[in-house]
């Protein structure tokens, strides 16, 4: 009795005590941008204008507008307005230290989990959060990982204090890391795999079929549940959640989401959402240049990349860097990714570095706002700075995917965001030791 | 008329057509005239210890730079490039590479293998060194892994693809031990069985390791300088060796490596991650007697930068590489800023195939957290990591005299924007993207795949 008595009166300090430090990070209210030069990423770059926040959307934006009473208002003269940035996958929330897998909560055990949820595991407050959204990152699709299906994604703004107030929408999609053939001579490595290549390619072959097969079984799934509903005559049909994570996308109400990468693999990925007639979205797609007119003509977007990787052992050496461009440049529509947590703040390298490589820089940047905007059924909401749009917007001191260029002002859902971060405060405190 | 084309000429025309309208959108660096000597003009040379030259010209003489300025006289039958609108910069140099290592870069069968060398299997066919040199990196330290506590030496190597090895060593590097504490001794990270688990599991059993070698190394050293002292007859003999003769002491090639170290003729090379572990080995070395040259990642460094200076260390950084690991965790992008600003010479290191391909964007991430200049943060990558192998005598700036290893950048080296052109080693190109095989000519059909 007394220990318990003890135990609760410690927790209600400690309790205490954390609310005391936890500081103020955001402030609500109407903003007024102004002087600013606003890159609205949909129409014209507006030069010396005014951006209007009110509640958690922009009001106005443009030269002659109405600036609203008791707004906090904000001198852009010299800096620039964009929308904020969208890492179209990561596993932000999911994942702290890579090595302690006690802080990874990004991958599950088990073949097929389409029933798995990101946002039951998206932990508000990692501390990857604040610093990906310092450099301009607002919103990210946050993606579970392992097996061959691997759950349903969220995608979130970088700020709150619930999951509820993060989420702008999940169940995103159904991700699914699509069964890889082993790799013919001209992608040596995979080949070499103990087994040989015969075997991976058998085992390959089934698991393709068992995720058609789970498919189908859910398309039987839904038939059974409709028509019981319909005439409610027959007995209930069983209950199954794994089939009835599958049901909205053979209704396609919700696409899959498929990471894959090799040529071969990508021809097949292609043949199975055509088959089974399902939305999809690809990942990865790092062979994407050599399928682009396929992808184009299938009308998959593509969440391209991480662009800042290592090519196969005999692409060319700009493989992962032309990727982006030559998509684009076929009519696919792209969005950049880091597949990242702590890195997610380098979203704007993996596009400049595709900028650098034949992207148009207009186009990189979309890639990074309203493409993978409209690609999560955003579009409407966020990526563009429009009135009536969510108020992701960022002040910089510059491009945002130049390496140089800081964020002077964050907004997100209409709230200014803390420029804080662990970093910036073990900054701040070490650069003030006293010189030894 | 494409249409027709394509029709007609089978896709032949249309090819060209493509090439004629792709080709313009970027501007190309071409060679042009005879002779030997190679000159590059009209460039924004960043020479990294004498400021930039706005418009300025290269005379490479025999690999050497033979003339840097706005206005040098050449030979009249040379070749030249026209750089205008492109920069130049000194080549690259990764001061943490493991590329070109043929198998393993560990051996890990015993903490303490100084023994080995990264120096006897040099692989000079590494396709990463082609990758890296479209990165505009000339030069590489590559290390010995720090899967054990004491390591094997390195090998400081240009990266001259296509040559035999022995061609790629930089007379004169500073040759190195590598240590390494922390996780990855300790084996923190690898899924070990209780029964396997070795020591050592702790940063204190680190910390004995080395002191139980350099014990031993001493021990060694003692006993050579004794039988030295007595060959040379500056100390008695005994009774015994009067008679029986003067047997020198057992060769060890491990404790060799150690004493050497201790004599001041080879460097430590020391991958550390937090404050505390650093703090121990400088400790260490004060007491035995070593001194190491440079942390290797030093994520804390950041904490303890007036200690890091005091011992003249280096600082062979990530830029902003972290929390992957629990002793990466306090890791800071502002670490090369404080480490800098406290007098530690600090260099961008990759320590990946991947990362050494943009070393000039990691070099700007300098600029960006915390504010170091354009030349502090090109020195990063250019001359401090050549200082710190010892050879700045002939690499790291652009310099008269100086190899002529450069980079050419079709913009400034520190925008996202820009990617590197060429690349050229002691006079030679290496990487020309003109010629490369790049994915776009692999599209048109224009190179084989």
């Amino acid at each position: 009795m007394r220990i318990g008595y003890i135990k609760r009166v410690g927790v209600i300090l400690i309790g205490a005590v954390v609310m005391v430090l936890v500081p103020c990070f955001s402030f609500a209210g109407d903003f007024v941008i102004k002087n600013g030069t606003i890159i609205t990423v949909k129409g014209d770059t507006i030069q010396n204008g005014t951006l209007i926040i009110k509640g958690d959307r922009i009001a106005a934006v443009g030269h002659d507008v109405e600036v609203p009473e008791n707004a906090e208002i904000i001198d852009a003269r010299g800096l620039f307005v964009y929308p904020g940035m969208i890492d179209g996958s990561c596993t932000l929330g999911l994942y702290e230290i890579g090595a302690v897998s006690a802080t990874v909560d990004a991958y599950e055990i088990g073949t097929y989990n389409p029933h798995i949820k990101a946002m039951a595991a998206l932990n508000p407050h990692s501390v990857h959060i604040p610093i990906s959204r310092v450099n301009g990152i607002t919103s990210a699709l946050v993606v579970p990982g392992g097996g061959i299906i691997s759950g349903q994604s969220a995608f979130i703004n970088l700020n709150g204090w619930t999951q509820e107030e993060m989420v702008l929408k999940s169940p995103v999609g159904i991700h699914i890391n699509f069964p890889r053939l082993p790799a013919d001579d001209r992608r040596g490595m995979r080949a070499r795999r103990p087994g040989g290549s015969e075997t991976v390619k058998k085992r390959t072959e089934k698991q393709i079929s068992e995720l058609i097969e789970l498919f189908n079984k859910a398309r039987r799934y839904s038939e059974r549940w409709e028509s019981y509903l319909r005439s409610k005559k027959l007995p209930a049909p069983e209950k199954d959640l794994m089939l009835e994570a599958l049901v909205p996308v053979i209704k396609e109400e919700l696409p899959v989401i498929i990471s894959v990468n090799a040529e071969k693999d990508i021809k097949n990925a292609i043949e199975f959402v055509d088959s089974m007639k399902v939305k999809a979205i690809f990942s990865g797609v790092n062979d994407g240049w050599e399928v682009a007119p396929l992808l184009a003509k299938h009308n998959i977007p593509v969440l391209v990349g991480p662009v800042l990787q290592t090519p196969g052992p005999r692409d060319p050496f700009d493989a992962r860097y032309v990727n982006a461009c030559i998509l684009n440049r076929a009519g696919v529509k792209i969005a950049f990714i880091t597949n990242s947590a702590a890195d997610v703040r380098n979203l704007p390298y993996h596009a400049g570095m595709a900028a650098a490589y034949g992207l148009p820089k207009e186009e990189a940047l979309k890639a990074v706002t309203i493409y993978p905007a409209e690609i999560f059924g955003l579009g409407d909401i966020l990526g563009t700075i429009e009135p009536g749009k969510l108020a992701n917007i960022i002040v910089t001191d510059g491009d945002p995917l130049e390496v140089t260029t800081h964020v002077k002002h964050l907004f997100i859902a209409g709230e200014k965001v803390s420029l804080k971060t662990k970093h910036t405060e073990l900054y701040e405190k070490f650069r003030k030791r006293p010189k030894k | 008329m494409i249409k027709r084309m394509a029709r007609k000429g089978g896709s032949f025309y249309f090819l060209i057509f493509s090439i004629m309208i792709t080709i313009p959108l970027f501007a190309q660096l071409k060679i042009e005239g005879k002779g030997p000597d190679l000159v590059i003009k009209n460039a924004t040379i960043m020479t990294v210890t004498n400021g930039t030259i706005d418009g300025g010209s290269i005379w490479i003489h025999n690999g050497k730079i033979k003339g840097v300025g706005k206005q040098i006289k050449t030979p009249r039958d040379v070749r030249i490039i026209d750089a205008t609108g492109y920069y130049v910069i000194p080549g690259i140099i990764d001061s943490h590479s493991h590329m070109g290592i043929e198998g393993g870069i560990n051996e890990a069968t015993g903490q303490v293998t100084p023994e080995v060398s990264i120096q006897d299997v040099i692989r000079h066919d590494d396709i990463s060194f082609q990758r890296a040199l479209a990165g505009g990196v000339t030069a590489i330290n590559t290390l010995h892994g720090s899967a054990n506590v004491i390591g094997g030496r390195n090998a400081v190597i240009k990266l001259k693809f296509g040559k035999p090895a022995e061609e790629l060593f930089i007379p004169g590097a500073k040759e190195s031990i590598k240590f390494a504490l922390g996780e990855n001794p300790k084996k923190s990270n690898i899924p070990i069985t209780r029964g396997q688990r070795k020591f050592p599991a702790s940063r204190m059993g680190i910390e004995y390791t080395i002191r139980e070698a350099f014990t031993k190394a001493k021990e060694y050293l003692r006993k050579w300088d004794e039988y030295e002292m007595k060959r040379k007859g500056k100390i008695k003999l005994t009774k015994w060796e009067k008679t029986a003769g003067l047997i020198p002491p057992k060769r060890d090639l491990r404790l060799e490596a150690l004493a050497d170290i201790l004599r001041g003729r080879l460097d430590i090379i020391c991958h550390a991650y937090r404050a505390d572990e650093m703090l121990m080995i400088m400790r260490l070395g004060d007491e035995i007697g070593f001194k190491v040259g440079s942390f290797e990642h030093c994520l804390e460094g950041y904490r303890i930068a007036d200690e890091i200076a005091s011992h003249g260390v280096v600082a062979s950084i990530f830029a902003d590489s972290w929390a992957y690991k629990m002793e990466a965790f306090d890791a800071i992008p502002y670490n090369a800023a404080i480490l800098h600003e406290r007098g530690v010479l600090v260099t961008c290191n990759s320590d990946s195939p991947e990362r050494v391909r943009r070393l000039f964007q990691e070099a700007a991430k300098t600029i960006k957290y915390g504010g170091l200049s354009e030349t502090e943060a090109l020195r990063t990558i250019t001359i401090n990591p050549a200082i710190r192998l010892g050879i700045d005598n002939r690499c790291g700036s652009i310099e008269v005299g100086k190899d002529a290893d450069l980079a050419i950048f079709n913009g400034h080296p520190f925008s996202i924007y820009s990617r590197v052109e060429m690349t050229i080693i002691e006079g030679e190109i290496y990487f020309d993207i003109t010629r490369a095989k790049t994915t776009e000519k692999v599209v048109e059909g224009l190179v084989k795949d």
